[in-house]
């Protein structure tokens, strides 16, 4: 098959689709899509993307720099990214990787420079994703953290007062006691898995409660957030394009759901709620946002991976970290004052999200290094939170640090997390209602990691609690 | 002594030594001025330095340039003379300068 023909398949796929996004519902949409995908992979005998397969990575140093690959989804599983990233940092901290599963790949990998590509928005833009691959084909979710401005700024002003800490104030006791309620029901003393019952199952609520979402179907958000983030050809996670595809009709039909039944009520004269779909519903820039089903949806998505991967590791990396450094959790407990620099230092140390991905506009020079209009950029943020140019000790765990709060986990620029505050009093709320129970939390086995080059996190964690002494 | 006055919204203030050539930040974080956090470190690229400058103020300094003007777009509760306070270096001309910090960084 010739691009001609590619060209036509894809006008008559567009032209169609035009016609039925304004009056067809958008889960049979995407379903149609589904169908059309594959029989376009068919007819133009594309062969669906493969699995990536484990196999155990070389150590860095036995490569020559020009076949170092750090895109790797198990990278990070193997425990061989510290020393990979090390290299790149030391001998080519703007390094083109060609041949990567991903297509051709610039890494940036030292703090400084990642700073300054975050901050030229004009250089390096963030369109159209952010994540090192592709959304499946026929599935171009847009969302804000992908658009530049000014398209940008009117989406992320319309939603981000309800992250705002004004806003975060009115919420910190529903925090707290939801906090409470999943601590006191926790087992002492015995082994159990802290990935669903804390780090999982606290996002959700949080997740729920910022949407206005059915309480009882919230562990629904977490499985549409873990099945778009794992995408195969995106991240190199687990999710193929046939399985995003079979889950996320039923996530448009719900949100699109949600998104009637708040019209409704506040048409019917309900108070207007401090949710993120009222808040939408109420700016002019995204009030016919449903009108628009792949920038609906993308901003959905964005919102629900944006509070759920990242949350959830960074409360599982604490407790990880703490087993790693057991001194820094007796400083801790010695002087709980030190919870706010704690949190910071604890995201530094995780960094829940990887990196993010730019596209240079324009042919330019980045250290050294020619960069061609087009070219992919990512900067990793696990490396430049990792950066001994930056950071004393890199490495290690130190709660005290004085410029923890400078770590990079959150991004710089306009597309700095929005939710960053929010992430802080979670973490900061966890702790101090940690603390006020428990002795120690013992990691048993060293945890399970997930497979992506996106997500740093955690599957499963076997721990044991020892209630504090009264 | 020349000083720059940070007051907080709680309706204290704290007068710190003005040390000509720093930024507003530096001076507020190496006087333990609370409120001010300058995540970034001075890069202007985080907004969490974000100032008030009082009215009388305001015309005597430089303009924000387009940089921390695009920051401040995003600053949830932006004010006619809101400014980073990492983007003010400090001369002898800003002796008395009086800030508010706001409530929250953002």
């Amino acid at each position: 098959m010739n691009n001609t023909t590619q060209q036509w398949v894809d006008e008559k796929l567009t032209r169609a689709l035009d016609k039925v996004q304004a009056t067809v519902p958008m889960d049979l949409q995407i379903k149609g899509m589904h169908l059309f995908q594959k029989a376009r992979r068919r007819v133009l005998k594309r062969p669906p993307p493969l699995p990536l397969v484990e196999t155990p990575l070389p150590a860095v140093d036995s490569l020559p720099l020009e076949r170092i690959d750090v895109t790797s989804p198990f990278l990070y599983r193997q425990g061989v990214w510290k020393s990979y990233f090390q290299r790149l940092r030391d001998e080519a901290p703007v390094h083109w990787q060609g041949q990567t599963p991903f297509g051709g790949v610039w890494s940036i990998t030292r703090y400084d420079d990642i700073l300054a590509v975050d901050k030229d928005h004009e250089r390096f833009s963030a369109e159209p994703f952010i994540i090192m691959g592709e959304t499946p084909d026929g599935l171009a979710l847009e969302m804000f953290i992908a658009m530049d401005p000014p398209r940008h700024d009117r989406q992320r002003l319309a939603v981000q007062g309800v992250v705002a800490p004004k806003n975060l104030q009115e919420m910190e006791s529903l925090i707290r006691s939801r906090v409470q309620e999943v601590l006191d029901e926790l087992p002492v003393g015995e082994a159990f898995d802290w990935v669903p019952r804390v780090s999982i199952e606290l996002t959700a609520r949080m997740l729920a409660t910022l949407l206005d979402f059915p309480y009882e179907q919230r562990h629904k958000l977490v499985f549409w957030s873990d099945l778009i983030s794992g995408s195969t050809e995106a991240t190199g996670g687990t999710s193929t394009a046939d399985e995003i595809f079979e889950g996320i009709p039923e996530m448009a039909r719900q949100f699109a759901q949600l998104w009637h039944d708040k019209a409704a009520r506040l048409a019917a004269g309900e108070q207007p709620g401090f949710d993120l779909i009222t808040l939408l519903q109420s700016s002019p820039d995204t009030r016919d946002l449903i009108k628009r089903p792949m920038e609906f949806l993308g901003n959905l998505t964005l919102l629900i991976v944006g509070g759920n991967d990242t949350t959830r590791n960074s409360m599982s990396g604490g407790v990880y970290a703490f087993n790693k450094f057991p001194k820094e959790f007796a400083k801790l407990k010695a002087n709980p004052g030190l919870i706010p620099n704690m949190v910071s230092e604890v995201i530094r140390w995780q960094t829940p999200l990887a990196y993010m991905r730019r596209v240079a506009t324009q042919d330019t020079v980045l250290g050294g290094q020619f960069i061609r209009k087009g070219d992919k950029l990512v900067m990793w943020y696990a490396s430049g939170n990792r950066d001994e140019r930056k950071f004393d000790q890199p490495d290690a765990l130190i709660i005290d640090r004085p410029d923890a709060r400078q770590h990079m986990a959150f991004g710089f620029g306009v597309h700095r997390c929005m939710g960053n505050r929010l992430a802080e009093l979670q973490l900061k709320i966890l702790w101090e209602e940690l603390l006020a129970r428990f002795e120690h939390i013992d990691v048993l086995a060293e945890p399970e990691i997930v497979q992506s080059n996106f997500v740093r996190g955690y599957s499963k964690m076997m721990v044991k609690l020892t209630r504090k002494a009264v | 002594m020349a000083i720059i006055r940070f007051a907080q919204h709680t309706g204290t203030t704290r007068d710190v030594p003005l040390t000509e050539g720093s930024n507003l930040m530096d001076l507020a974080r190496a006087n333990a001025v609370p409120g001010i956090d300058g995540d970034c470190g001075g890069s202007c690229a985080c907004g969490t330095c974000h100032v008030i400058v009082d009215a009388a103020w305001a015309a005597r300094l430089a303009p924000a340039n387009a940089e921390e003007e695009r920051m401040l777009s995003m600053a949830v509760d932006r004010q006619p003379h809101s400014r980073l306070a990492c983007q003010i270096i400090a001369t002898a001309a800003l002796d008395g300068l009086r800030l508010q910090v706001p409530e929250h960084q953002f």
